[in-house]
């Protein structure tokens, strides 16, 4: 978010204007080149080109196995903390190479947030020291600046009206819904240019699982997104792009094509796109 | 944990309708032996006590607040082992919870998995040697170390002043110390390893780094499971004898240094209730381990209560 | 940046500052922290390495033929052997276990089945005594056995270890229970038969392997002991030819021997605990090859 030149910015909400978008796609907030991850010998995903507009939401699709998660965590550098996993190819944050030898991952990580599948707030922790330990954990120890970031992020996740009176009580106290909720505002906390989200909403029922997409489609003017998810409505619900990935059997996880997710929708350009979107497979 | 039980509550009241007469004899058996073992543990304290009570009644609350052990003229007082209990359990666990507990992060959370799984599994073996070999080892080896070496380089702490000698209250605490590492090493790694991974996977999705990783996410979720470890660990030391009496020097006196020969409750048990011929002696020794018995059972009660807890807290988390 | 505010802008820049002035003392913390848990692990390993290593090496050289089938000689004679010890160890062990391992796998099926305050209080006295000092056991089984006796004897022993390892049968021979897969018990009432039948036919011999590592363990942790034998067993330097009589045990040959200050003695001792640490570890590993096996099975 370094300046980028935003010709469109459009109301997220009105989902007609991003068909005639087409040739204006915004300026790729993170650019992947021949982007593959090994886990020991076995190769999980290869071959990914693909550009993640900023301001947008861009929501990778595929059946179980194919990679979109492997692709996901990727982006953040979060491989690196498991043991015989690793990534080739190139991976860029604006301008910023990403796995370039003098990055450190951690600063990485605190510029792409990240919310997990299973809402996972700190269970010993309330629900102030939730939201503030991005910031602490970066060394920011100023009261002011920990209280201002808290309410704004709280506010961004539509939390803020909910818990401000009781910001001292245990995170484990909220519902599955408002735990999740925690962890974007934690994440939004940090201030992250991007935000990865990996099934945010799979653990969640139907209603907290509405408002968390409500919520995305607000945040997309603060934050581009990144989301996994297995439910093909909530991608064509929420998301602007759209990338669809597989797994067969003589080929590991690789992308199939990607696109405005009202054209893989409604006129994907490869048949498996097609067969996935229209439930056949997977 | 009611998940692994063998029959479901709806299932057993439709079941109890039917329980035919053979089978409720077959739950009064099992009854009766669940009450069979609660009478042998009551019992185990009863009988010392009845043993315990003359000297009790001989020496009155003197028992428990006197500092001269003088079977000779018959006075008894416990506090010179109550303190020297006290003393070596305290150094044991001193040394061993950061040593034990840094040993345990540093296997769950940095050792290479192959390393970690094989330093573990030794660890774990270590934990079943028994006790006598420690006690061994620490009169053999360590004796002569501490006399030699490690005693007269530490005249310059306070309370460590005296000759060094081959045997005394470090060197006992020291010993728990290592007869208690394995154990508190294997439980605190076991829980670190059972910390689930979205909890690690938050701390670095915010661009923490491992250590601060660690002491956000696995050190306060272990805290209460750790803290049983080490309770049970010192119900351990406070009743061990055998490591102890092989290098406590046997010294009926409250210990005034930390190099000083001393006496705990279990080894002055150990060495004279087979000598115990002067009046109200042996009573007087079946006395102390009362005493002995009351604080472990109370850590120990502690320890369950701590344990359960956690695996209540768990069981909710999840 | 038309849709970020201005604060946010200047919290973003502040935290992207913060995070890189701070990084290098994050790391140095974590590469300080790191050390410092090796040096841990360092300090815990020299003791218990030492601990085996000697005992290994001076074990082994006190080993010999004459060491497992001669009797002990005094002190300065050569050629001793504790052979006695040996055989009394697995007579006062064997003992123990056949008086607590019935018992205890009978309560463990009392708890693994039934919900109730007397399960909750068994389970919780019986979790209790594990911790009691096996001392406090010995003199109990002095009181109950050896005083009204009138003297020392191996059944005195066999009652201390017993009392010793009932907490650990019980509570091992619950988790093996609990691991029988519940389809066994509804598929065998289901089949109209005895609850008592279903017990004694299906779960135990489905969670036989269980039991034998829960016994296993027992005995391990049993024979290591010399706290419960010094005021009932007491040792001897000959065999004994009946329960009645004291016993020597491989534990208190460790003990009696090694604080004497006689070097053949003392080479004794090692040799005893050598033996004693290879049971223990034999019957630790082959516990553990075994849990491990079933683990696998179930799955």
């Amino acid at each position: 978010m370094t300046g980028t030149p935003l010709k469109t910015f459009f109301a997220p909400d009105s989902r007609s204007t991003v068909a005639a978008e087409a040739e204006a796609r915004p300026a790729p907030a993170i650019t992947v080149r021949g982007l593959g991850v090994r886990f020991g010998s076995k190769l999980a995903l290869s071959g990914v080109d693909m550009d993640f507009p900023t301001g947008r939401i861009t929501a990778l699709i595929g059946p179980s196995g194919c990679g979109k998660t492997t692709l996901l965590r990727s982006l953040n550098r979060l491989h690196d903390t498991t043991p015989g996993a690793r990534v080739l190819g190139s991976v860029h944050l604006g301008d910023l190479d990403v796995y370039a030898p003098e990055i450190n991952p951690t600063e990485i990580r605190a510029r792409i947030g990240m919310v997990f599948q299973r809402p996972n707030p700190f269970p010993t922790l309330s629900i102030y020291d939730n939201v503030v330990s991005g910031l602490r954990l970066n060394g920011i120890r100023k009261k002011a600046i920990l209280n201002d970031a808290a309410e704004s992020a709280l506010q961004s996740a539509a939390l803020w009206d909910s818990v401000s009176h009781k910001l001292k009580t245990s995170a484990m106290r909220l519902s599955g819904g408002e735990q999740q909720r925690l962890c974007i505002a934690r994440a939004l906390a940090v201030e992250p240019d991007v935000l990865l989200m990996d099934e945010p909403t799979s653990a969640l029922d139907p209603i907290a699982t509405s408002r968390i997409e409500t919520l995305l489609r607000a945040l997309v003017k603060q934050v581009t997104i990144i989301i996994v998810t297995h439910n093909m409505q909530q991608a064509a619900r929420v998301s602007d792009y759209c990338a669809f990935l597989m797994v067969e059997e003589d080929r590991v996880g690789h992308l199939v094509e990607e696109g405005l997710t009202l054209q893989i929708f409604s006129k994907p350009a490869d048949p498996r796109t097609e067969e996935y979107v229209t439930g056949r497979i997977g | 944990m009611s998940a692994g039980y063998v029959t479901g509550g709806r299932d057993r009241r439709r079941l109890t309708r039917h329980l035919r007469l053979g089978d409720r004899a077959y739950r009064r058996v099992l009854q009766g032996f669940g009450v069979f073992v609660l009478v042998i543990f009551v019992a185990v304290g009863a009988t010392l006590f009845i043993q315990a009570w003359p000297a009790f009644k001989h020496s009155g609350p003197g028992f428990v607040t006197g500092t001269t052990w003088d079977p000779s003229h018959a006075i008894y007082g416990a506090v010179p082992f109550i303190a020297g209990t006290l003393f070596t359990s305290a150094i044991g666990l001193a040394l061993a919870i950061p040593i034990g507990i840094g040993a345990a992060i540093f296997l769950a959370e940095y050792a290479p998995r192959r390393i970690s799984g094989a330093l573990g599994m030794l660890v774990e073996l270590l934990a079943a040697v028994p006790s006598v070999v420690y006690g061994l080892w620490g009169f053999l080896v360590l004796g002569p170390i501490f006399q030699n070496t490690i005693e007269p380089r530490l005249s310059w702490l306070p309370f460590a002043h005296g000759a060094p000698l081959p045997v005394g209250l470090l060197l006992a605490g020291v010993i728990l110390a290592v007869m208690v590492l394995p154990t508190i090493v294997a439980v605190t790694r076991d829980l670190a390893n059972a910390v689930p991974a979205t909890s690690r996977e938050a701390v670095f999705g915010l661009g923490g780094t491992r250590w601060q990783m660690v002491r956000t996410a696995v050190l306060p979720a272990i805290r209460t499971g750790v803290v049983g470890a080490v309770v049970l660990g010192l119900g351990r030391a406070l009743g061990e004898t055998m490591a102890v009496t092989f290098v406590i020097g046997n010294t009926n006196a409250v210990p005034n240094s930390l190099i000083a020969p001393a006496q705990t409750m279990a080894s002055l048990i150990a060495n004279e209730f087979t000598e115990a011929t002067e009046p109200f002696h042996a009573s007087a020794l079946l006395g102390i381990a009362v005493l002995l018995l009351v604080i472990a059972v109370i850590v120990n009660a502690l320890a369950r209560l701590l344990v359960w807890s956690v695996s209540r807290e768990v069981r909710e988390t999840v | 940046m038309s849709v970020v505010a201005a604060s946010q802008v200047d919290r973003r820049t502040l935290i992207r500052q913060s995070a890189r002035k701070s990084h290098r003392r994050r790391q140095i913390a974590g590469v300080v922290a790191a050390a410092l848990c090796g040096l841990g692990l360092c300090i815990a390993l020299v003791p218990l390495i030492s601990i085996v290593a000697l005992t290994v090496s001076k074990g082994i050289a006190a080993w010999s033929v004459d060491f497992f089938t001669r009797l002990p000689t005094p002190a300065g004679i050569p050629g001793g052997g504790i052979v006695n010890a040996l055989v009394g160890s697995l007579i006062i062990d064997g003992l123990a276990a056949v008086m607590a391992l019935p018992v205890g796998f009978i309560v463990a099926l009392f708890l693994a089945e039934h919900e109730g305050r007397l399960a909750n209080t068994v389970r919780f006295v019986v979790d209790v005594a594990a911790g009691l000092p096996a001392i406090t056991i010995g003199l109990f089984a002095y009181a109950i056995v050896v005083l009204p006796e009138g003297h020392f004897s191996a059944l005195s022993a066999s009652v201390a270890l017993a009392v010793l390892m009932l907490p650990i049968a019980i509570r091992a021979g619950e988790t093996a229970i609990r691991t029988v897969p519940q389809d066994l018990w509804e598929a065998g009432i289901a089949l109209g038969i005895r609850r008592a039948r279903v017990a004694r036919s299906l779960v135990i011999v489905s969670a036989l392997p269980g039991l034998v590592t829960a016994s296993l363990l027992a005995i391990s942790r049993a024979i290591g002991e010399a706290a419960p034998l010094l005021f009932t067993a007491i040792g001897s330097q000959v065999f004994a030819t009946s329960l009645g009589q004291p016993m020597a045990s491989l534990s208190l040959v460790v003990y009696f021997d090694g604080i004497q200050p006689y070097p053949d003695l003392q080479r004794t001792a090692w040799g005893t605990a050598l033996t004693l640490l290879v049971i223990v570890m034999l019957l630790n590993v082959s516990s553990r090859l075994l849990a491990r096996r079933m683990r696998r099975f179930t799955r």
